[in-house]
């Protein structure tokens, strides 16, 4: 117990003194962020307020103008963009990214952490242990019946799953996703926060989304960003209230 | 159903090789004269540039313009050990310096240069033959898969390699033969290959070796390393951030597709006799795309059609009508892009299937396995199911 207290303080993710700027334009400006183990963090804000860019920047698909990004003790800003991946963190995008070519089996056995290098690709064989794997995560993303289904023929929805379900594979200690329900109905709404509270048992969740009744119901804790710097951090209620996150979500 | 679809999909992949086997291997040899399957021989030789070309471009998405750089490569390491053994010392007793290729001569060069010192030995070339154009094209996508050099920017990149390699050949007659290329080629370790005898069993060398390409590239479709190239082909980004070093797969692919072009450039060399720069450059290289597409990208069998039907088309047309043919490739060219976008394989897998089973009172597979054109047909006849 003591072991697993001594961990919770210690963040996953230490995002330090991070800025990126776009020909002079700061998309992130000196941005401290936080985050915890088995913590699902939500990051809202307006329009262009850097929510994507910080995700971009975690994953290494854009490079920071100075300061650090801490994971498990790695620098992930000197990082290439598949050993950050390799280092365990799994980011979905904002629209569904999925092979449309393939099945739902073979979609979830491409993110299979084995096989990753040219060789190990060529021979790399589907083992039984691979496939109770993608079984496995199939049954946790509601498409445990449609494993040879072509993915292109799967509703909007469940192909947002079906990425989740892409980087369950890669167990990540940090999943961050973009924008997870938009366009989802409203019951695929409350079988994702269902889904995205029980995943991140035992790993750390980074969400940006618009959808307040969604946030509501997963985050354990709310950072608004605005022009690139945290404009407020804290539970749903307290950021709710306060006028400053009022006035920029309202207008000036 | 679904097991009986795969079967019928499996025995259909089997039948189309053989098919394939029993036309290059029976027909031809018992149709043709001589002469004529020399010239078959030949367009197997491009058909090995196609059969790489789908795996790089159909597969890989990576449209290289520059096939022809690995054709010549390959096919001027094989001229070069042909054409040293037929400059022994005996039979250019006239030249200067006797014992060097005669353009050397030609060229007031008195010592066989440093380049082709290694080439008097056989195992030496075969091993260079396949090398010498996977360095090459190891060290170009190196150079540009590394920095994410993509798309239409890949292309321009190889062909004006294509052009370099041409105008570098042209310009070092002494060393190359320049524009006339390296001629005169006339055995192969005292094999006479000039003979009808010699051309027939290297027509079958050849056909082996293609079906060998075509078995490779089976293989590695239907590795993981296969959907992998689909899928970068298609969700690049997707791949990357899945934890997968994208570059390596290209430059692993278009090496591969460049060895294929080599095998087929020295067998080229072999039977043609000859090696000249207008197999290297643009023209060259463009024409090896259209072969792919018009026998279809997506299929290593239909890049073989392709390339015997183009190049059947290109001598008839160039016998009867020479200055029709560069229109009537280019037609043809656009014509399959924008209608017939994978090719003869695609009108056969949406129409043909459908019509022979019909022919063989089969009852046809349900209309949503057919439907899919062929990228997705493909997929689904290479994939091994769980």
């Amino acid at each position: 117990m003591t072991a697993v207290g001594f961990e919770m303080k210690k963040p996953v993710l230490a995002i330090e003194g991070l800025t990126v700027s776009f020909d002079g334009f700061k998309a992130v400006d000196n941005l401290n962020l936080y985050i915890d183990r088995n913590e699902v963090r939500v990051v809202i804000g307006p329009n262009g307020a850097g929510k994507t860019t910080v995700l971009d920047l975690i994953c290494g698909k854009t490079r920071a103008t100075s300061g650090s990004i801490q994971f498990d003790g790695q620098e992930l800003t000197k990082m290439r963009e598949y050993n950050i991946v390799r280092a365990g963190v799994g980011r979905k995008f904002q629209n569904p990214s999925i092979y449309e070519n393939l099945t739902v089996f073979e979609n979830l056995e491409m993110s299979y952490p084995a096989g990753r290098k040219v060789w190990g690709a060529l021979f790399f064989k589907r083992s039984a242990q691979v496939i109770a794997r993608v079984e496995e995560v199939a049954r946790e993303i509601f498409l445990g019946d449609l494993l040879q289904q072509q993915a292109d023929l799967l509703s909007h929805g469940q192909k947002q799953w079906l990425e989740i379900g892409m980087l369950l594979m890669q167990d990540p200690e940090l999943l961050m996703l973009d924008e997870p329900v938009a366009g989802m109905s409203v019951n695929e709404r409350a079988q994702t926060a269902e889904l995205l509270n029980r995943i991140s048992q035992g790993r750390s969740v980074l969400v940006i989304e618009h959808d307040m009744e969604f946030v509501k119901s997963i985050a354990h804790k709310v950072t608004v960003l605005h022009q690139g710097k945290v404009l407020a951090e804290g539970s749903m209620e307290s950021v709710q209230s306060n006028p400053k996150v009022i006035e920029v979500y309202l207008g000036h | 159903m679904k097991a009986l679809d795969k079967l019928l999909g499996g025995q259909q992949n089997l039948i189309g090789i053989m098919l394939l086997a029993v036309l290059i291997l029976v027909v031809f040899p018992l149709t043709l004269d001589a002469f004529r399957l020399n010239m078959v021989g030949k367009y197997l030789t491009y058909a090995f540039v196609a059969v790489g070309l789908v795996l790089c471009w159909g597969y890989g998405g990576i449209l290289s313009l520059g096939q022809g750089v690995f054709f010549g490569v390959g096919g001027y390491c094989m001229a070069m050990f042909l054409k040293l053994e037929a400059s022994d010392p005996q039979s250019t007793k006239i030249q200067s310096t006797p014992g060097i290729p005669d353009f050397m001569d030609w060229n007031q060069i008195t010592e066989l240069p440093w380049l082709w010192q290694p080439f008097h030995s056989f195992t030496f070339t075969v091993f260079a033959v396949i090398a010498v154009p996977v360095l090459l094209a190891f060290i170009i996508g190196i150079a540009l898969f590394k920095r994410r050099v993509g798309d239409v920017y890949f292309s321009i990149v190889t062909q004006a390699i294509a052009l370099i390699l041409t105008v570098l050949i042209v310009g070092q007659q002494g060393l190359t033969g320049g524009v006339n290329g390296i001629t005169d080629l006339k055995t192969l370790l005292g094999w006479d290959l000039r003979t009808d005898s010699a051309k027939m069993i290297l027509y079958f060398i050849s056909a082996g070796l293609l079906f060998g390409c075509i078995f490779i590239g089976r293989f590695i479709l239907a590795s993981k390393l296969g959907r992998l190239l689909m899928a970068m082909r298609d969700k690049e980004e997707r791949v990357r951030f899945s934890g997968y070093d994208v570059a390596s797969f290209k430059i692993f692919v278009f090496c591969v597709a460049a060895a294929f072009s080599a095998i087929g450039g020295a067998m080229f060399a072999l039977q043609v006799g000859f090696m000249s720069p207008s197999f290297v450059g643009i023209v060259p290289s463009i024409e090896m795309v259209i072969f792919a597409a018009v026998g279809g990208r997506m299929s290593l069998l239909g890049a073989v059609y392709g390339a015997l039907l183009v190049n059947y088309g290109k001598t008839y047309f160039s016998e009867s009508f020479p200055e029709l043919w560069l229109y009537l490739m280019g037609g043809l060219f656009i014509a399959v892009v924008m209608y017939f976008p994978n090719g003869l394989a695609g009108l056969w897998d949406s129409h043909g299937r459908q019509a022979l089973a019909k022919l063989l009172r089969r009852k046809p597979a349900p209309k949503a396995e057919i439907a899919p054109v062929t990228p997705k047909a493909e997929t689904k006849i290479l994939e091994t199911q769980p």
